[in-house]
C-alpha cells in the first residue's frame, strides 16, 4: 500500500539530503532503532494497515471533504479581476478538530503492537495533545502530555479537554515555556522511562524514523486531495498551500504531489511581528542549519549556536525549527516557503469566518493570505488547494484578547 | 589518545572526575573554581559548555547553563577558560562536555583546531551517538583529541562493541537511564556493568550520573576506573558557595582515591 510506504527517501540513515539523522543521547539510540524496526514491519503488514484504515474511516471520519471556497475565490477575484479557484482540504472536520489525529492513530496502534502502555507527547497549541489523549483513551493507555506553561495559558480549552480525556498535563516552565521546551521535557521523560514508554511526536521532526513516520501517517491528506481534485476538476491543482510550524500538515498535503512537478508546493511560516523584527517563527526564511531535538535542520539561533526564541500568536507554529524534509525540499527548490504575520493571520481568520462560515485555527489562518495572493497571481484558469488543518474553537480566547474583547465566563465584558 | 589522560589512568588508583558548568555563575568565579580543582584532588576536569536546550540534563545543570549564558558564556569563551587554566597546569586533562549545535556552528574543524590549541584533551558531545559522530571524530582524531563515547544501561550486548570501538581515552558509563542528577533508581553494584563495558572497550571505564555522596563514590570506585560527579558540585557551588563546593570536591576525591 503506497499510502504509508515510500522507499525513495529518507535514506537508511534517516537523511533527507544533509538534513534529518539521529542526534540523540546514547540512551535513546536503542529504543529509536527498535521503533524503526517495528515501524518498518508494521507499515507493510496488511493487518496493521486494515486496523489503521478502519480507525481513520469510522473514528476520525475520513476522507475529509475537499471544499470549493467560492466566496473567498470571489473575494480574490473582486480585488483583482480574476482569481484561481481556491479549494480547502477540510482536515479541521476530523474528530478532535485537526489533522493531528491521523498521526496519533498510527503511532498509538504501533505502540500497542510494541506492547507499550505508557504514552508521552509534547504539545504546543494543544491539538496534538488532545489527539494523543483521545486515542490513548480509546486504546486504554496511560497518557502524559508535556506543555509549555505559556501555552497552557493561551490554550486553556485544550488543556481542559486533555484532562477530560484522562490525560495528565504536565506544565513545563523551563526555557521559553513553549513547544520546544515541552519537547525537551518529553525527551527527558523518555530517557528516564525508556522501557515501558512510547513517545508520540506530533510533527515531522525529531530523530529518524519520526520525520518519515509522521509524514507517512499524514500523507493520507494529500492522497485524498489528489483523488478528490482529479474527480472534481479532472486535473491536478497548480499549487498546494499549507501553514508550517514543524510542518506535519504541510508534509501530509505535499507528499503525494512531490513527484508531480507541475504542482507548486507552498509552505507558509509564521512571521510573528515580521521577519525583520526578529520576533518570528520562520525557520527557513530567517534561520540556518543546525542540530536540535534529534535532527539536523533549519533553526532559529544565534551565531554561537544557542537556540533563539520563536514568536507567533499561534502556539502551534511557535517553534524555532522545522521538519528536515522541508529543509531539503527548500534547498532543492522543489517547495517554496513564504510567511505571514500575526496581524495577517488575525485579519484572515475573520475574513474566512465571515465569507465561508468557517472558523479556521490560527495556524491555517496564516496560509489564507498567501493563498489569496497566489489566487490573484495565477488568475481564473488555475486551481489551488489549501489545507484547512484545524478549526479555530480553541483560539477564540486568544483572538478575543487580540481584538480587545473580554469573553471570559462570568464577566459581562 | 592524549598522554595526559593516559597518565591519569596509569596511576592505578580510581580517578576522580569533576564536572563544572563553565561560566557559572560568571567567568571569573568559574575560572577560579576550575583552577582550584586539581588541588582539591580532581584527576580529570569535565568542563561543561552551556546550551539552551539541554535534553539530557536535569534542572540543576540546566539552571547552571542559564546562569552561564546570562553571564555571556559561549563555546569560544569556554576554550579561553581552558587556555587560561593551562598556564599553570599542564597535567590535568580537560574534557569539554555539552551538546552538538554550538560545536556545529563553530565548525567541527575549527572547534578541533581551537580546542587542541587551548590545551583541551577531549570532548563528550551528548547528542552525537556513534551513528552521527563520524565527521567530528575525524577532525578530533587528526589533532590527537579524544571524542569520548557514552555507554548506557540501554546499550545492549549487540550494540556495545559498536559504541566502544570508536571511543578514545576512556568510556563514560552512564549508570542509569535518566537525566543528570536524577535520584538513583537503584544503589547496588555496578561491577557487572563496568566489567561488561571494560571487556568490550579495553579502555578505562568511568561511571557517572546519579553519584552524589562520598559513600556512593567510594562504592563505585571499588569497581570502576573512575567516578564522575557533576550535579552535586554544581548545586553546592550555587547554593553554598565556592568553599563549600571545593570541600565537597575534596571529600569526594578522597573517598574515590581511598576506595580500594
Amino acid at each position: 500500500m503506497d499510502r504509508v510506504t515510500n522507499k525513495s527517501w529518507p535514506d537508511e540513515r534517516g537523511r533527507f539530503g544533509e538534513y534529518g539523522g539521529r542526534f540523540v543521547a546514547e540512551t535513546l539510540m536503542p529504543p529509536i532503532l527498535s521503533l524503526e524496526a517495528a515501524y518498518e514491519e508494521a507499515k507493510v503488514d496488511p493487518a496493521f494497515i486494515a486496523e489503521l484504515d478502519d480507525f481513520l474511516t469510522h473514528y476520525v471520519g475520513r476522507p475529509s471533504p475537499l471544499y470549493f471556497a467560492e466566496r473567498l475565490t470571489e473575494h480574490a477575484a473582486k480585488e483583482n479581476g480574476s482569481a484561481a479557484k481556491i479549494y480547502f482540504k477540510r482536515d479541521e472536520l476530523n474528530h478532535t478538530g485537526a489533522h493531528k489525529i491521523n498521526n496519533c492513530i498510527g503511532q498509538l496502534l504501533l505502540a500497542k503492537r510494541m506492547g507499550k502502555k505508557r504514552i508521552i507527547a509534547e504539545t504546543g497549541a494543544g491539538q496534538h495533545g488532545v489527539a494523543t489523549a483521545t486515542v490513548a483513551a480509546r486504546l486504554g493507555m496511560e497518557c502524559i502530555v508535556y506543555m509549555g506553561a505559556v501555552d497552557i495559558v493561551r490554550q486553556k480549552p485544550n488543556v481542559f479537554r486533555m484532562r477530560l480525556l484522562g490525560a495528565e498535563v504536565r506544565a513545563v516552565h523551563s526555557g521559553t515555556a513553549t513547544l520546544k521546551d515541552a519537547m525537551n521535557e518529553a525527551l527527558r521523560d523518555w530517557v528516564t522511562n525508556v522501557d515501558d514508554t512510547f513517545y508520540c511526536i506530533g510533527t515531522v521532526a525529531g530523530p529518524h524514523p519520526y520525520p518519515a513516520m509522521v509524514r507517512d501517517f499524514q500523507a493520507v491528506i494529500g492522497h485524498e486531495a489528489k483523488a478528490q481534485i482529479l474527480d472534481r476538476e479532472g486535473r491536478l491543482p497548480d499549487a498546494v498551500v499549507a501553514c508550517i510550524g514543524g510542518g506535519s500538515n504541510a508534509m501530509g498535503l505535499f507528499h503525494a504531489f512531490v513527484p508531480d512537478t507541475s504542482v507548486r508546493l507552498i509552505g507558509v511560516e509564521a512571521a510573528g511581528r515580521g521577519v525583520k523584527s526578529g520576533l518570528h517563527a520562520a525557520s527557513l526564511t530567517g534561520g540556518k542549519p543546525g542540530i536540535l531535538h534529534g535532527n539536523r535542520t533549519y533553526l532559529l539561533q544565534d551565531e554561537n549556536g544557542q537556540i533563539a526564541d520563536a514568536h507567533s500568536i499561534s502556539a502551534g507554529l511557535d517553534y524555532p525549527g522545522i521538519g528536515p524534509e522541508h529543509a531539503w525540499l527548500h534547498d532543492t527548490g522543489r517547495a517554496e516557503y513564504v510567511s505571514a504575520t500575526d496581524d495577517e493571520a488575525l485579519e484572515h481568520f475573520q475574513l474566512c469566518a465571515k465569507l465561508e462560515g468557517i472558523l479556521p485555527a490560527l495556524e491555517p489562518s496564516h496560509a489564507i493570505p498567501r493563498t489569496l495572493d497566489l489566487a490573484k497571481d495565477l488568475g481564473s484558469d488555475a486551481i489551488i488547494i489549501m489545507n484547512m488543518c484545524g478549526r479555530g474553537d480553541k483560539d477564540v480566547f486568544t483572538i478575543a484578547d487580540a481584538l480587545g474583547e473580554n469573553i471570559a465566563a462570568g464577566t459581562d465584558g | 589518545m592524549s598522554t595526559r589522560i593516559q597518565t591519569v589512568f596509569a596511576k592505578g588508583r580510581p580517578a576522580f572526575v569533576a564536572y563544572i558548568m563553565g561560566g557559572d555563575p560568571d567567568a571569573l568565579t568559574s575560572q577560579r573554581i576550575m583552577n582550584a580543582l586539581p588541588g582539591a584532588g580532581v584527576d580529570i576536569i569535565e568542563l561543561g559548555f552551556p546550551f539552551t536546550d539541554p535534553m539530557a540534563d536535569g534542572p540543576v545543570i540546566e539552571e547552571a547553563g542559564i546562569r552561564s549564558r546570562k553571564a555571556g558564556t559561549t563555546l569560544a569563551s569556554i576554550l579561553d577558560m581552558a587556555r587560561t587554566f593551562r598556564r599553570d597546569d599542564d597535567t590535568t586533562p580537560i574534557i569539554v562536555m555539552g551538546y552538538a549545535n554550538p560545536v556545529y556552528q563553530m565548525g567541527y574543524a575549527a572547534f578541533s583546531e581551537r580546542a587542541a590549541e587551548a590545551g583541551i584533551d577531549g570532548a563528550i558531545i551528548v547528542d552525537l551517538p556513534p551513528e552521527e559522530d563520524g565527521p567530528l571524530r575525524a577532525e578530533m582524531d587528526a589533532r590527537g583529541l579524544s571524542l569520548i563515547r557514552l555507554a548506557t544501561p540501554t546499550t545492549d550486548a549487540e550494540r556495545l562493541p559498536k559504541v566502544v570501538s570508536g571511543s578514545s581515552g576512556f568510556v563514560y558509563y552512564v549508570s542509569m537511564t535518566g537525566v543528570t542528577g536524577a535520584a538513583l533508581a537503584q544503589g547496588g553494584s555496578v561491577a557487572e556493568q563496568v566489567t561488561r563495558v571494560r571487556d568490550a572497550a579495553h579502555l578505562p571505564v568511568v561511571v557517572g550520573f546519579g553519584v552524589k555522596t562520598t559513600e556512593r563514590a567510594s562504592q563505585i570506585a571499588k569497581e570502576a576506573d573512575g567516578v564522575v560527579v557533576g550535579t552535586a558540585i554544581v548545586k553546592a557551588l550555587h547554593e553554598d558557595g565556592e568553599e563549600a563546593a571545593l570541600d565537597l570536591v575534596r571529600a569526594l576525591a578522597d573517598a574515590t582515591h581511598t576506595a580500594r
